[in-house]
């Protein structure tokens, strides 16, 4: 049989990130297809809030590894590799968030395991599992074969729905890891506040380009009004326009919202890659052969500055 | 102060990539190949350190002989010497890393800094597979807080800032939520984001002169390294299409078709 642990992971306030639940879904799948039992990991400064909030998800355990403070590679490296050889996971698995993508490679590199980034989906089942995973920013869907015995996995969100609770109550293990000192020290975190639903999670996302030049007062009216959030093209992060934290794409955040709206914004192979998941795409854009129109599902060739303001109109006339 | 950068050689990232139908692979007639842009920017941040603290700046790359083009590329970019690690066959990230170390090793730098991703492979995970074999702090996904577009860019200012006694480097990261920063004990691995700094053009000297630098040429095998990949691809294929949208002439119907159509709003 095998052990499938997840890692939680918590945000710089302590609280659970959610892209945690999606996988856990992950997980589930992955403990069914292999015969196998989730356990889940909750790592950080105080681990036992979240370990209690994750109790009701089916795994068979919850280890929890306190004692740590804000994320930085090395002590949580050391406390995961650690708990990875003492509950003997055959898979390890978080997010595709900043932290899974620093963290878990670094695991991998510790127990000389191979790694799949950015798992969508298996084939197979059983000890003979493969993982399938994006190349060429989305252009090809791999399928990958990881022959150590340990495999280490970081989930693509957007391909596993958000776990829901299954019931029954997991039991929490606190588990102690020898923390050595770091190399790196942490200096501060400059979080981008923001009123707005966090981009992966929001219903409805609204993104400007370079085409906005820079003015993103129509694209927040409208993520306003419909309860979405903000996200952006790489051209204008680099413009220093928008925060980093905006930015969807290949090597960005990757979105699947119900709408999603690109407001002067070309449509480059490398934005797709973020957000063709998406349910509904509209796209503006005055140029009528900008690619962004062949994922789009209605097209509208305009000048955005008068079409958000006009289509925000309209949308709240409907709300009534 | 001594940096080694990588050069993975990658398709153009503008190449359009397509899949063979019986799933083998992809289609490698009329594809471009480019020095990573990641790896584009790495060259270019060892550059500007190089010329603010002094010392040398060694571009590695493991690959078949091709793998020289992009190594010439770095070396005409300004970069001092070249390390070529001669293996055609498959390679994995673990692979890589275990090869970077051993060249590491030999090199001594006091940074090695990395593309965050190779845009063909998408993997992201090389760097810090490297930083752990190598027992080295690491900070990953570095950028700058100055935009592209600011006047410390224009003046090919580093984005990474070494500490006065020159034993540390801070590093500003782009993580979920904003910009984390960390300061990292030397020699320490960097892995570059697009926003750290916008990479040269190659000069006609620069080219000229690239030609007479030193490519030193290793191999697996002389550094004791089993490059036996632990991933293997087994198939390829292409992802779902999206089906045909359509263009609508304005807002009005734009608003009828989100509402009574795709029933999103
Ligand atoms: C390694 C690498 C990784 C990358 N990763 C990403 C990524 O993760 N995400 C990402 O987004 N990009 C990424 N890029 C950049 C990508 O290749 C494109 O350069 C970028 O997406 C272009 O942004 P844009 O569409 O906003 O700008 P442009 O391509 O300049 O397009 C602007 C568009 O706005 C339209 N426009 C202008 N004015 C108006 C107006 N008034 N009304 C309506 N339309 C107007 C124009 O017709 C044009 O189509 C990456 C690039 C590289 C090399
Ligand atoms: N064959 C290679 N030669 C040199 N550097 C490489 C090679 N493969 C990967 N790298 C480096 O590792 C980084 C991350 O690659 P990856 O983990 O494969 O996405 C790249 O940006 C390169 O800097």
């Amino acid at each position: 049989m095998s052990i499938v642990l997840i890692v939680a992971e918590l945000q710089p306030s302590g609280q659970l990130r959610k892209a945690t639940l999606n996988a856990v879904t992950a997980g589930r799948q992955l403990a069914e297809k292999t015969g196998g039992e989730l356990h889940l990991a909750v790592l950080g400064a105080n681990p036992a809030p979240v370990a209690e909030e994750l109790r009701g998800f089916g795994a068979r355990a919850i280890h929890t590894v306190g004692g740590l403070s804000q994320y930085v590679a090395e002590p949580y490296t050391a406390a995961l590799s650690q708990l990875v050889q003492s509950v003997k996971a055959d898979y390890v698995g978080m997010a595709a968030t900043a932290v899974g993508r620093d963290l878990l490679p670094r695991v991998a590199g510790r127990l000389r395991a191979a790694m799949a980034s950015e798992v969508m989906g298996y084939e197979g089942s059983g000890a003979d599992v493969q993982f399938q995973r994006p190349m060429w920013a989305g252009a090809v869907i791999a399928t990958v074969k990881l022959t150590t015995a340990l495999k280490v996995l970081s989930f693509r969100g957007t391909e596993f729905p958000m776990a829901e609770p299954t019931g029954g109550a997991s039991e929490v293990k606190a588990f102690t890891a020898s923390i050595p000192a770091s190399k790196t020290a942490f200096v501060d975190f400059k979080e981008v506040k923001s009123a707005r639903p966090n981009l992966t999670e929001a219903r409805v996302v609204v993104s400007g380009g370079r085409g906005t030049k820079g003015d993103f007062k129509e694209v927040e009216a409208l993520a306003d009004l419909l309860n979405g959030a903000v996200g952006a093209s790489r051209a204008v992060v680099d413009a220093g326009w928008v925060p980093n934290d905006y930015q969807v794409g290949q090597t960005g955040k990757v979105v699947a919202p119900t709408l999603y709206v690109a407001a002067g914004i070309s449509g480059a192979i490398q934005h797709l890659a973020g957000m063709k998941g998406s349910k509904t795409i509209v796209a503006i854009n005055k140029d009528g052969d900008a690619p962004i129109f062949q994922v789009a599902d209605y097209g509208l060739v305009a000048d955005l500055f008068k079409a958000l303001p006009e289509l925000r109109e309209s949308l709240a006339k409907l709300k009534g | 102060m001594k940096i080694l950068v990588t050069a993975k050689r990658v398709e153009d990232y503008e190449s359009k990539i397509k899949v063979k139908p019986d799933g083998s692979g992809i289609f490698l007639e009329g594809l471009k190949y480019k020095i990573n842009p990641f790896d584009e920017i790495a060259v270019e941040e060892g550059l500007r350190l190089a010329a603010k603290h002094g010392g040398e700046v060694v571009v590695a790359s493991v690959g078949g002989k091709e793998v020289q083009e992009q190594l010439r590329h770095a070396l005409a970019m300004g970069a001092h010497k070249a390390v070529w690690v001669n293996h055609a066959g498959p390679l994995d990230q673990l692979g890589v890393a275990g090869l970077l170390a051993k060249v590491c090793e030999q090199e001594k730098p006091d940074m090695a800094i990395l593309g965050k991703q190779a845009v063909d492979d998408d993997q992201n995970q090389v760097g810090q597979y490297l930083a752990e074999l190598l027992g080295w702090g690491m900070a990953t996904f570095a950028s700058k807080v100055e935009s592209l577009e600011s006047d410390a860019e224009k003046a090919k200012a580093p984005g990474l800032a070494v500490s006065a006694d020159g034993k540390a480097v801070r590093v500003v990261r782009e993580v979920d939520g904003g910009l984390d920063t960390l300061d990292v004990q030397l020699p320490a691995v960097v892995t570059t984001d697009l926003r750290l700094n916008q990479p040269r053009y190659a000069s006609l000297p620069g080219i000229m002169k690239a030609k007479s630098k030193p490519i030193a040429e290793l191999t697996p095998a002389g550094l004791g390294v089993d490059v036996t990949p632990k991933l293997t691809i087994t198939k390829m294929a292409a992802p779902p299409a999206r089906k045909a949208g359509i263009k609508v002439p304005d807002v009005a119907t734009l608003v009828e078709k989100l509402k009574s159509e795709a029933k999103v709003v």
